[in-house]
């Protein structure tokens, strides 16, 4: 679904909504299901399984109760099984902007495409943040930004007919030097070293590029970058062997990989503690009735950033979410083990 | 009397952090932990690890004494990689939880970077 046909349709009705599809987000479907609250989750990232997925996928996970060792993958994978009774709805690649309270309660939340969501309960399980484009260790990097450094590419066409500088080894690199080298007046791949990272079909392709001359491919370290009012107009380069150079460029296009940043949570008028959003430890609340924060990003005495704490937080959050979804029920506890109506929503009775 | 125990023998060695402004600092590290742990506990500045020792980020990053890199070894495949994002990478850069503290290298020295990833 594209942004145009939710504006047509209004917005998007639910629940809950969760910010950030990590483990602990998951698992929030599932409490959550068990008590009949339907879910829709937002991640900046475009996959699921937050940090478990985009920083350990293949490391051993060794302190999930019950599970000796599980990759960050695996578990991701199970939690998907898990959920998938709940039908939750995910939302990739897509950054919560604003949080606004509109109803007691209901929340207006919009994203950076463009879709409006309303949800009578939101959780924020988003971890250490959210996932941007690492701004390279380069010095007096700052004035150029968005000028002529850019972390991203928005449209092809602005770099059209331009001498192109883009730096890393990795897939994104690689990716827009291959879009890219056709339609750039001239363009310079630069990486530390000989070995890449990105899939090897496109550092083949990359190689004949530069095999054919169509692109520069060179080995070193930018070290510093010289240009007025933020339009660059070189890049001193350190080479691989020690030897000192520039490179003349328009544009320079540094991917070194992502870091997590607090980004917009910050200014939805949450209450914030060394950028964690403190709560309280019955229902993991914040200081918003009906916003909860679960996981790495919140703080109470005590607090660990485990993974099965963040798995506890969310079960204690849907008894609470419970009373704003369903004012008028009362909320019965019940076991999976022996309640046939909880065994009915998981479909295994 | 019973002759003391050397300090590798209690499971402890020493490393030396060097930062970008020439302070040294020496402090105890456990046999088995990493040197980025070992940095941490300590308050050595310098090091941030972000990504906590998952070999994910290049915010640990040092360069390992020459009379030293020997010993270490140089970085991994997996760490090379990492070793993209660093800043100033040279051939004696390591990622200081790739280093596990061992009785060999008692009194290791390492260099921290006027900057992290």
């Amino acid at each position: 679904m594209d942004a145009m046909t939710d504006d047509n349709a209004g917005p998007i009705k639910t629940d809950a909504l969760i910010i950030g599809a990590g483990p602990v987000g998951l698992f929030a479907v599932f409490e959550l299901g068990l008590l009949d609250m339907k879910a829709h989750l937002i991640d900046i990232l475009d996959k699921i399984g937050g940090q478990c997925a985009e920083l350990y996928p293949e490391k051993p996970i060794y302190d999930i109760p019950g599970i000796p060792t599980v990759s960050g993958k695996a578990l991701v994978d199970a939690l998907m099984e898990q959920i998938k009774p709940f039908g939750p709805q995910f939302h990739l690649n897509e950054m919560v902007q604003t949080v606004e309270r509109i109803g007691d309660p209901l929340f207006r939340v919009t994203t950076d495409r463009g879709r409006v969501f309303e949800a009578k309960v939101v959780v924020i399980a988003a971890g250490g943040g959210s996932f941007q484009p690492k701004r390279p260790p380069i010095k007096g990097i700052e004035p150029y930004e968005e000028k002529s450094v850019f972390y991203s590419v928005r449209r092809m066409e602005d770099f059209r007919g331009r001498r192109l500088l883009i730096v890393g080894g990795g897939d994104s690199a690689l990716d827009w030097t291959l879009n890219l080298a056709p339609i750039a007046s001239h363009l310079t791949l630069l990486h530390r070293r000989s070995d890449f990272r990105a899939a090897p079909d496109s550092v083949n392709k990359m190689m004949s590029l530069a095999g054919e001359g169509k692109i520069d491919l060179v080995f070193g370290q930018v070290a510093s970058l010289e240009g007025e009012n933020g339009q660059l107009s070189k890049a001193i380069v350190k080479g691989a062997d020690g030897s000192e150079f520039h490179i003349a460029c328009d544009a320079m296009l540094p991917f070194f990989g992502l870091t997590m940043k607090l980004g917009p949570v910050a200014d939805w008028g949450l209450e914030l503690k060394d950028q964690l959003l403190p709560v309280d430890t019955e229902a993991f609340e914040t200081n918003v009735p009906g916003i909860f924060a679960i996981g790495d990003i919140n703080w109470y005495p005590g607090k660990l950033k485990l993974i099965l704490s963040g798995f506890h937080e969310g079960a204690l959050m849907a008894q609470k979410a419970h009373r704003y979804v369903y004012p008028d029920k009362r909320l019965v506890f019940q076991y999976t083990t022996s309640s046939t109506s909880l065994q009915k929503k998981l479909g295994v009775s | 009397m019973p002759r003391p125990l050397l300090l590798f023998e209690c499971g402890m060695t020493k490393i030396t952090f060097i930062d970008s402004g020439d302070v040294a600092r020496t402090v105890d590290a456990e046999i088995g932990a990493t040197v980025m742990e070992t940095a941490l506990k300590n308050g050595v500045p310098e090091i941030e690890a972000e990504c906590g020792g998952a070999c994910a980020c290049a915010t640990c990053h040092v360069y390992v004494d020459e009379a030293w890199f020997e010993k270490t070894g140089g970085p991994s495949p997996m760490e090379e990689d990492m070793l993209d994002f660093g800043y100033e990478v040279k051939p004696n850069s390591r990622l200081s939880c790739q280093i596990k503290v061992s009785e060999e290298l008692d009194g290791l020295i390492v260099r921290t970077p006027e900057r992290q990833a």
